[in-house]
């Protein structure tokens, strides 16, 4: 229904806003589907994040939708073809919730039933994700990575205009002492809980992925009420951008680790004596480069469109 | 009964005929890429439904259970959901920079202006110095 509304709507912040409900609810839906990973990660991204770059995005552009001058019969005619063709594919797949349905006979009972002993972590998504397709992963944060240097570099800024900037710009939200207040209860605890999610993820639902997201939307939130230049004292735009890169080579640096000791590429069994301390340690350690990277990725871009929309209020 | 079991599906291709129909029907850059979004979330949607099993508990080790759901869908979107942020950035920060360059994120008002910078650029190539007005009235209509 949301999703509906969206289309209609000619108002692009309330369509914005509607999308971080959008994302809120299907993280509900995640969860009643047995996937609290999943959930916590949708939760976190999309309604958080997204939502928050979509809106620095709507300072930069104009508000509102231009009524389109095409009749949209063309393009709800290719959609329901689509659509037909579709529904009639489906109509060969297993049923929902099948025991039997060819996804669950391949490899998934092996993590299920041999990856306690050859893991030892309880959470499964974890064991798969940092293990058994660990090399996979590794392609997953070299993306962030790359879309994180390819944010910076369409929306740099030179040094000077941001020196100009930063000198005309008042502090933001100074009024505002209620979200204030409440903030600086919240965001600590925000933090701790990234903290907890990062390091408790092999036993409960977690990881690097859904802490490096927390961690930062700690961090902007911090940002949008204490000010640009305030967060940027406490994180530098260097330090953030060594970090980014940090996280990467940590990931990678435990691969190569694992081929000098004698295993393969991120086969953590040699990293210690014991396989299964291995793998903790393998996976406590990638899932920290993962967690790094993800957040100050997320904390950068969010920089750069904040500077961004600074430089186009005052250096006109 | 035996059609309804699809049910899972059909809501997927559903969600993603929203997606596809906001990507093709609207031209404003924004809403295009949370069409896309959409669409994506769509795809999200079947991995998690396929790795579903009825009276199955999420996959986190736990004695009192035996049936689990499919780990690895699980492990492959939640991937998916951060690279796909990622990329959502990307593609606002280049919607960001066409705003800056043509004043404009509709996508009909950035091909009208390509159109008379390439005509523009020919019609000085061969040292003709017309004025272009009548053009964009042509276009205009």
């Amino acid at each position: 229904m949301t999703a509906i509304a969206i289309t209609r709507m000619g108002d692009l912040f309330a369509v914005v806003m509607l999308s971080g409900i959008y994302s809120l609810l299907s993280a509900a839906l995640f969860l009643v589907l047995d996937a609290p990973d999943v959930a916590f990660t949708e939760a976190s991204v999309g309604a958080g994040i997204s939502t928050l770059l979509f809106l620095a995005t709507l300072k930069l552009v104009p508000r509102y939708d231009k009524k389109s001058r095409y009749k949209p019969g063309l393009a709800l005619g290719v959609v329901v073809a689509t659509g037909a063709l579709l529904i009639y594919g489906t109509l060969d797949m297993p049923h929902f919730g099948k025991v039997d349905a060819p996804v669950h006979e391949h490899v998934a009972p092996r993590y299920l039933n041999d990856s306690l002993e050859e893991i030892g972590v309880p959470n499964f998504v974890t064991s798969v994700l940092a293990s058994y397709r660990g090399f996979d992963t590794l392609g997953e944060v070299v993306v962030v990575f790359t879309a994180g240097i390819g944010v910076m570099s369409l929306l740099r800024i030179s040094r000077q205009a941001k020196k100009d900037a930063k000198a005309k710009t008042p502090p933001d939200m100074q009024q505002q002492v209620i979200l204030r207040v409440v903030a600086k209860i919240m965001i600590p605890l925000i933090l701790i809980f990234a903290l907890y999610v990062q390091f408790h993820g092999d036993y409960s639902p977690g990881g690097g992925f859904q802490a490096g997201v927390i961690f930062a939307a700690g961090i902007i939130l911090y940002t949008m009420l204490f000010g640009l230049s305030t967060a940027q004292k406490v994180f530098k735009h260097k330090v953030l951008e060594i970090l980014t890169a940090f996280g990467v080579f940590l990931y990678a640096g435990v691969g190569f680790v694992c081929l000098f000791m004698g295993g393969n590429f991120l086969d953590y069994d040699v990293l210690r004596h014991d396989p299964v301390h291995g793998q903790h340690l393998g996976i406590l350690l990638i899932e920290l480069g993962v967690g790094i990277t993800v957040a100050s990725v997320m904390i950068l871009i969010f920089f750069k469109f904040t500077w961004r929309t600074v430089k186009h209020k005052y250096n006109q | 009964m035996n059609v309804l079991g699809l049910y899972n599906y059909w809501i997927v291709v559903i969600l993603m005929l929203i997606g596809f129909y906001i990507v093709i029907a609207h031209e404003n850059l924004v809403k295009k890429l949370v069409g896309l979004a959409i669409f994506q979330t769509s795809v999200f949607f079947l991995y998690i439904s396929i790795g579903k099993i009825t009276g199955a508990t999420a996959p986190i080790f736990d004695e009192k259970w035996q049936l689990y759901s499919n780990p690895l869908p699980h492990v492959l979107i939640l991937t998916a959901i951060v690279v796909g942020i990622a990329t959502t950035a990307l593609g606002l920060s280049l919607v960001v920079r066409i705003q800056e360059a043509y004043g404009s994120i509709e996508e009909n008002d950035i091909q009208i202006q390509d159109t008379q910078d390439q005509l523009e650029c020919q019609l000085e190539a061969y040292g003709i110095q017309e004025s272009l007005t009548t053009f964009d009235q042509d276009i205009d209509e």
